[in-house]
């Protein structure tokens, strides 16, 4: 494992190619890596940990061991290496969805069709996140896309380490669009900020509708909440308005979609809504645009 | 998340600290974690095996488990649902989805030891000690493995 930011070199492949060591810049000399991007977010976000120290460790009358306060969150080396994604996707106006959902709920699907809508009108890139394979990546570069394939061996999710090496391969023009498909898994992404604007969950209509509260953090982390494959409900007893109410019971501002990315059914509105999006990350504290105006809010800078 | 994926983390965290304060063992950790979690039993198992090469090796581990408390809407008061897990208001039956307790997974203090041998040495220049840590994580690293 490295010994500075912690990624498992063995395990992780990002782009088809073994993690190498990198450097993180020359050590300050208080132990702490120098990069003054990461000490901000960590001293933003806690305390660095204060020495309640009564007696002096070393020296005359030195006692050998003191308990220390520390105070910090246990992921938050994850937590910084974030922070420092949002902060570069601020720079370039880029939003940033990372989008969940369980194995086979349509998000690859989803992201061809998207890609395919979107494609004349803005400078987009997607970041593909597996056990293995590239089958995913290569869907999306078969659309003319960039695509990036990170494999995670026996990772179960991304995490923003990973994103944020993947995406310094990536032609991303400034004021584009970021997709970053997670690892199929309800549970584990939910805890790893990647440095999104929003996380998207995907639920397809062939899983159960309790799927929001049996699966709380995930759906209270998520802003949307898109159900997919609405083409196949005359098949189901899929009980949508059951859904939905189970999406709201664990958080009560999600938004929701209906949509077939088969028979481009709903994707109209989910293409406006990413305009919205796109616009907000572009202007701090503008008002979302109209239905109108999504096309426009996404024209290459 | 895995247990390891946590144990990990949370070594790494310790070790950071440590070689910050020029401790060359840490002795005991205390973290809080909340019942939302899950891990209280799977970190208490793994933790041992992780820590094996580290700075962490033998440390005393102690967990202070943080139970759900609940934020009403109806009742506008923080709540303790009926059972470990729910999401409802134990009085007036509302949906609670605002966790106020349970979620956290705090590395709380660290007890700490340097070996009175140190107090007779020149103090290791950063970089050296860095490299000498950086060997020591590598072949943690594969013996977890």
């Amino acid at each position: 494992m490295c010994g500075v930011c912690g990624c498992g070199e063995a395990e992780t492949a990002i782009g088809g190619h073994r993690h190498e060591h990198h450097d993180h810049g020359a050590a300050a000399p208080d132990g702490k890596t120098a990069n003054p991007a990461r000490r901000k977010a960590h001293s933003h976000a806690h305390d660095h940990g204060r020495l309640h120290q009564q007696r002096p460790l070393f020296g005359p009358g030195a006692v050998r061991s003191d308990l220390v306060t520390i105070e910090q969150g246990i992921l938050s080396k994850n937590d910084g290496f974030a922070a420092e994604n949002r902060a570069r996707f601020a720079e370039l106006g880029l939003l940033a969805l990372n989008l969940v959902s369980s194995p086979g709920a349509g998000k690859t699907s989803l992201l061809v069709a998207t890609i395919e809508s979107l494609k004349r009108e803005a400078s987009i890139a997607v970041i593909e996140g597996d056990q293995a394979t590239e089958n995913d990546a290569d869907r999306i570069r078969a659309t003319g896309v960039p695509a990036i394939q990170i494999n995670t061996g026996r990772g179960c999710h991304l995490d923003a380490h990973m994103v944020g090496h993947a995406f310094e391969s990536l032609p991303l023009e400034a004021g584009g669009i970021l997709f970053i498909e997670n690892v199929g898994n309800l549970v584990c992404p939910a805890a790893f900020d990647l440095g999104e604007a929003h996380k998207v969950a995907i639920l397809s209509v062939t899983e159960g509708e309790d799927k929001p509260i049996k699966y709380p953090d995930m759906f209270a982390a998520a802003d949307l909440m898109i159900l997919a494959k609405t083409d196949l409900l005359p098949h189901l007893d899929f009980d949508v308005a059951a859904c939905i109410e189970a999406a709201r019971r664990v958080n009560p501002g999600i938004e929701v979609i209906e949509l077939s990315a088969r028979t481009g059914e709903g994707m109209g509105e989910w293409i406006t809504w990413i305009g919205r999006a796109a616009e907000r990350v572009r202007t701090p504290g503008s008002q979302p645009a109209g239905a109108g105006a999504s096309a426009s809010a996404l024209a290459k800078a | 998340m895995h247990e390891l994926t946590l144990a990990r983390n949370l070594i790494e965290l310790a070790c950071e600290h440590a070689r910050a304060q020029g401790a060359d063992r840490v002795k005991r950790i205390q973290v809080r974690l909340g019942v939302l979690s899950g891990m209280l039993k799977p970190l208490y198992f793994c933790f041992g095996p992780a820590a094996r090469g580290t700075l962490c090796e033998d440390a005393l581990l102690e967990i202070e488990e943080v139970p759900l408390t609940v934020e009403c809407p109806n009742c506008r008061a923080v709540k303790v649902p009926h059972t470990r897990y729910s999401f409802r208001c134990p009085t007036c039956g509302s949906p609670t989805p605002k966790v106020v307790t349970g979620r956290e997974m705090v590395l709380v203090a660290l007890e700490l030891e340097a070996s009175d041998r140190k107090k007779r040495r020149r103090p290791k220049r950063r970089r050296a000690g860095r490299a000498d840590d950086l060997a020591m994580d590598n072949q943690a690293g594969e013996r977890i493995r």
